[in-house]
């Protein structure tokens, strides 16, 4: 994981020193918070990638000779077709035409969003469709 | 499952088939000699020394040749204005030099792509050499383009710096530029939907205009004198508008909440022609004006002239020119401000530039 | 139903098949699961398979660009004449919003990072699909629901957004705007904008995890470095953008005062706020582009990428300084540090230029052969060299006072996007169908297509350099006749047509296609990325089989073990002789 998190803290390295840079020339606020932002972007997840890199093993995929072999198992699970992700687009659509249309779009939206959640979640813990 | 293979299985085994559509089979393809046996490639170090040549004379070429055409005192225009102010010819000197290098850049690479395109086309079946770096050459090409970059920068420090500079408001001691002491005056450039307003606070004339549409109308006109500093203090009633001078290759947005101030030194007579161009509603478009630039005598003419006609700072009346002859635009539907002029609000104190 | 899935086997060389390039039989080994599933327009809504929501995304995206593209053509028809009255004012200013809005929110970039990277990164990574396939559907979900949004704004009273893409406030705040149509822009920026989050954290997630035995980062495809940095852009510029548009709904209806004078608000903050997320929002557009043509390049010309940690530090070094030139779209306002931004500004050119010295050193010495892809390419590389140098002119204040918004800014921003977005992304597009799809695309159409476009970009974007030179600004639905202005437009215009003629011949072929196929096989293009491996489609989960990994080339190493340029001593050393045509002196290890 070190390249990874070596690319993040990279990120955070260079925001930061432009912030400092920026605060300093121009003293203009909302440049300087989006660099600082920007630096804890980098520096949060590089960070933790980084602890990890010295907490676990070689991975196969960052090992030049690996074999296929060393990496024979389960790769992770991948969850096939789903609807929910329809239903819940849809139901964040409604959402922001709410704001467009007035509130009566709100409980379509609501109900959408509400039973995509509750699905993903039942569909997630059982293994398979609803 | 058979036996995992190695890399000693890939590098001994030679494939016999191809897997393209497309390209010939590699039965004919020659390997490439194990570099381990054989002796370093000699067309690597003539290329090296072809391209190192080349090299010196390339960039010789992208620093020189702007720099002898600016020492000649010889600018192309390359379509633009040489400018009629003063800050204006600064710019186009700079523009015209930075356009030159990048032609020279530009031109460079292009040809070398298309000349690659043509050398390198597919000849016969054989493998090219599967090189992947030049540590030389991919230095030569990262520091020469900083050097570029902070020549161009250099000079677009230097000419900014001109360009924005503005005498103090009491202009008798020295500034910098060429008309440092000159007498200046303080114009107020109101930008509104959809037309301008010029207020000469030290003269007490104002003159309005707004949107037109008609031929070979171009809006109110503001008259300067030559050889004087105009000091323009730029602000908006409504939206963002962009006050621009093709002829002064210059702009600014006229903000609201945001006072900009800037100085200009017109250089001869004559009459330029302005327009917005920060976009800002439905007759951005027709948001014209222009700057007529006279001798200092007729400066002092017309502004008393206007002030007997009644276009002061406090009047709401305008100029001749500036009633938009009968068109057929139709109440706008979205548009939010109405389409007279509304009486500017008193220019606020100027703070110090 | 949520799958598990196994690592391929290691492929033999008995397996692999024979002339055709094949591969092993992949239908009848893969007893891990079925194909059973929704079919038809359930499969549609329900898949979450990377292939078919970046097969949707394409579809989706190419859609939005003709239609952008045909108010494109009424934009240009309007300006052939002074004073036209083609269409009214209200509605020129609707077009060139929802033009703009359309290609940069809703083309170019779902089109790179939700089309093409998203069937093409996990095939690339050697993954079976992406890390968050739920989440990949929603992506698409919302980026659906963002197009229909915006594109309604032309059905409701007052028509669609009219205040360009930017939306500048005060013009965009409801004093200037009223009406439901800029409202509907910004909950589509909305969705769009976490539609694109969604599909950044999916494609650091997947290059991050999900990559095969042996495939180290620096065995990349600069595609996939580049579509890393992408992402990484999209995690840092999008939650700015919809920060922004939160700020301005409330403004609209809410009564706060963020960017109206009155009440203490600052309009300059919005351009703050929007830029920050604009401009790495066109290099967001740009990056995937770039990494398409440098995979692209090497294909065609028989020689691994020039320079390949070049290329990656480049890109990240585009990323990084393109975070930090924001203001430069505000030098005119005149409260900007212009120092600072224009230093920035004229830095990125030392990456792009070692960017285009790659590209030539890829095509260097090599065996070069210009199918459609090739030529696209190429295309790209001279149409963005001039963008691209144009764009150092810019990053000089004060010729940024005599060009800004003008038509000479107009013609720069085209002449990058259309290098990168079209020629590039046609070039990505034509390179990868038959990876996708499993048949070819006709040659000859495609060289039709690329001339047309090729030969119409120029004859349409040159005259508009001029035509800001001389003083044309943007954004007018009308000028006057006594400008002088007429003749280039003219010209303009007519170049216009030429390129919206062009994509005919893509339409035709993309018919042709179909309704004629011509098989693909599983490299049609002797590539060498690990996606020609598998067949063409790819199979459920993409692999039964992976080659070893030794280097950024995999399927080229395998195809072609005596012309590998990078080799990799396995630790011991009693394999393998070093290979290839590197240029070290004799002995050298490599």
């Amino acid at each position: 994981m070190k390249v990874e998190s070596l690319i993040l803290l990279a990120v955070a390295v260079f925001f930061g020193i432009i912030g400092v840079v920026y605060w300093f020339t121009s003293y203009e606020d909302a440049g300087f918070l989006m660099l600082i932002g920007a630096t804890l972007l980098g520096l949060l997840p590089g960070s933790y990638y980084l602890w990890w890199t010295y907490h676990m093993k070689l991975r196969p995929e960052e090992n030049p000779d690996a074999t296929i072999e060393e990496s024979a198992g389960v790769i992770d699970a991948f969850p096939g077709s789903s609807i929910w992700p329809f239903i819940l687009g849809m139901g964040a659509m409604f959402a922001t035409l709410t704001f467009v249309f007035g509130l009566w779009m709100a409980p379509i939206a609501g109900a959408l969003i509400l039973s995509a959640l509750i699905g993903v979640t039942v569909e997630s813990r059982r293994g398979g469709a609803v | 499952m058979g036996t995992p293979l190695t890399w000693a299985d890939v590098g001994s085994r030679r494939r016999s088939f191809s897997t393209s559509n497309y390209l010939p089979s590699p039965a004919s393809v020659i390997a490439v000699t194990d570099p381990s046996t054989g002796p370093i490639d000699p067309s690597q170090s003539r290329l090296r020394r072809v391209l190192g040549v080349r090299r010196r004379w390339t960039t010789a070429l992208i620093i020189g040749a702007p720099l002898l055409l600016a020492g000649c005192n010889w600018y192309p225009s390359y379509g633009a204005d040489p400018g009629a102010t003063e800050q204006g010819h600064n710019t186009f000197k700079l523009y015209s030099g930075m356009m030159t290098t990048g032609i020279v850049v530009g031109g460079l690479v292009a040809v070398l792509i298309i000349w690659t395109v043509f050398r390198y086309r597919r000849r016969s079946d054989e493998m090219p050499r599967q090189f992947h770096e030049n540590g030389l050459v991919e230095l030569i090409y990262t520091v020469v383009p900083v050097i570029i970059v902070g020549v161009l920068f250099y000079f677009t420090v230097v000419t900014e710096n001109g360009v924005d500079a503005t005498q103090p408001v009491n202009a008798t001691t020295a500034s910098t530029g060429s008309t440092a002491g000159s007498p200046v005056v303080d114009i107020t450039v109101t930008a509104f939907q959809w037309g301008w307003r010029f207020d000469y606070t030290g003269l007490n004339v104002g003159v309005v205009g707004e949107t037109t549409n008609g031929p070979n109308n171009h809006g109110p006109q503001m008259v300067v004198p030559v050889g004087e500093t105009l000091q323009i203090t730029l602000v908006s009633n409504d939206t963002i508008h962009g006050f621009y001078l093709r002829d002064f290759n210059f702009s600014r947005y006229a903000q609201p909440g945001v006072i900009n101030m800037f100085d200009l030194n017109v250089l001869r007579t004559g009459t330029f022609d302005g327009q917005c161009t920060q976009f800002c509603g439905l007759y951005h478009s027709e948001m014209l004006f222009s700057i007529r630039a006279v001798s200092p005598a007729d400066f002092e003419t017309w502004a008393s002239a206007e002030v007997a006609a009644g276009h002061t700072l406090q009047g709401s009346g305008s100029g001749a020119e500036n009633n938009p002859p009968p068109n057929t635009r139709t109440t706008p539907a979205s548009a939010g401000t109405s389409a007279t002029p509304t009486t500017p609000a008193t220019p606020k104190a100027k703070a110090s530039a | 139903m949520t799958t598990t899935v196994e690592r391929p086997e290691v492929i033999t060389p008995e397996e692999l098949g024979g002339p055709d390039g094949h591969g092993p039989d992949v239908q009848h080994g893969d007893a891990h699961h079925g194909h059973e599933g929704p079919s038809g327009i359930l499969n549609w809504l329900t898949s979450t398979d990377h292939k078919v929501i970046g097969k949707s995304y394409m579809i989706t995206s190419l859609v939005t660009f003709f239609i952008a593209g045909l108010m494109a053509m009424v934009i240009r028809s309007q300006l052939l004449d002074p004073h036209t009255s083609l269409v009214s004012y209200q509605t020129y200013n609707e077009l060139f919003t929802m033009h703009g809005s359309l290609m940069m929110y809703l083309f170019a970039g779902p089109f790179a990072f939700g089309g093409l990277a998203n069937y093409i990164i996990p095939l690339q990574v050697g993954a079976p699909d992406m890390a968050f396939p739920r989440l990949n559907a929603l992506s698409y979900w919302l980026y659906l629901g963002g197009v229909i949004t915006m594109l309604s704004g032309f059905l409701v009273a007052g028509g669609a957004a009219s205040f360009g893409w930017v939306s500048y406030a005060p013009l965009s705040e409801a004093t200037n705007s009223p009406g439901a149509g800029a409202d509907l822009w910004l909950m589509a920026l909305a969705l769009t904008g976490f539609s694109a989050i969604f599909t950044g954290v999916n494609l650091v997630a997947t290059i991050f995890y999900l990559r095969a035995p042996g495939m180290t980062m620096f065995r990349l495809p600069v595609f996939s470095w580049n579509m890393l940095v992408t992402a990484i852009l999209i995690l840092i510029a999008f939650p700015v953008l919809f920060a922004a548009v939160v700020m301005l709904f409330c403004d609209r209806h809410f009564g706060t005062h963020i960017f109206t004078v009155q009440g203490g608000g600052s309009p300059v903050l919005w351009q703050h706020l929007f830029w920050f997320f604009g401009h790495p929002e066109v290099y967001i557009l740009a990056l995937p582009y770039f990494g398409m043509v440098t995979d692209i390049l090497p294909v065609f010309s028989r020689k691994p990428v020039f320079g390949y940690k070049g290329m990656v530090f480049a890109t990240m070094s585009i990323a990084g300084l393109s975070t930090g030139v924001w203001a430069h779209h505000m030098f005119t306002t005149g409260v900007v540090l212009l120092p600072f931004f224009s230093l920035l500004s004229y830095l990125i050119a030392v990456p792009t230029g070692i960017k285009f010295f790659n590209w030539i050193g890829t095509m260097w010495r090599g065996q070069l052969s210009f199918q459609t892809p090739m030529l696209f390419s190429i295309g790209f590389l001279l149409i963005f060299l001039v963008g691209g140098v144009t764009g150092v002119l810019l990053a000089s204040p004060p010729v940024d006072f005599m060009t800004h918004d003008t038509y000479f800014v107009v013609a720069h921003f085209h002449n990058v996007l259309i290098g990168t977005a079209v020629m590039a992304g046609f070039a990505g597009f034509y390179f990868w169908y038959p990876k996708m799809f499993g048949r070819m695309l006709r040659e000859g159409l495609g060289k039709l297509h690329f001339w047309f476009l090729f030969i119409g970009f120029w004859v349409a974007f040159m005259p508009q350099y001029l035509l800001g030179l001389h003083g044309m600004p943007r954004r007018v639905a009308s000028y006057a006749p006594d400008t002088g202005w007429t003749t280039l437009n003219v010209i303009s215009t007519l170049g216009a047509y030429i390129v919206g003629f062009s994509f005919f011949f893509f339409l035709i072929n993309l018919w042709v296609s179909w309704r004629k196929p011509v098989p693909a096989g599983s490299n049609p293009w002797d590539g060498h990325g690990l996606e020609w491996f598998t067949t063409s489609p790819p199979p459920h989960h993409n692999y039964t089989h992976l080659p070893p990994i030794r280097s950024e080339r995999p399927t080229w190493d395998y195809n072609h073990p005596e012309h590998r340029s990078i080799v990799h001593k396995p630790k011991d050393k009693a394999s393998a002789p070093s290979g290839g045509g590197t240029k070290e002196p004799a002995g050298a290890a490599s």
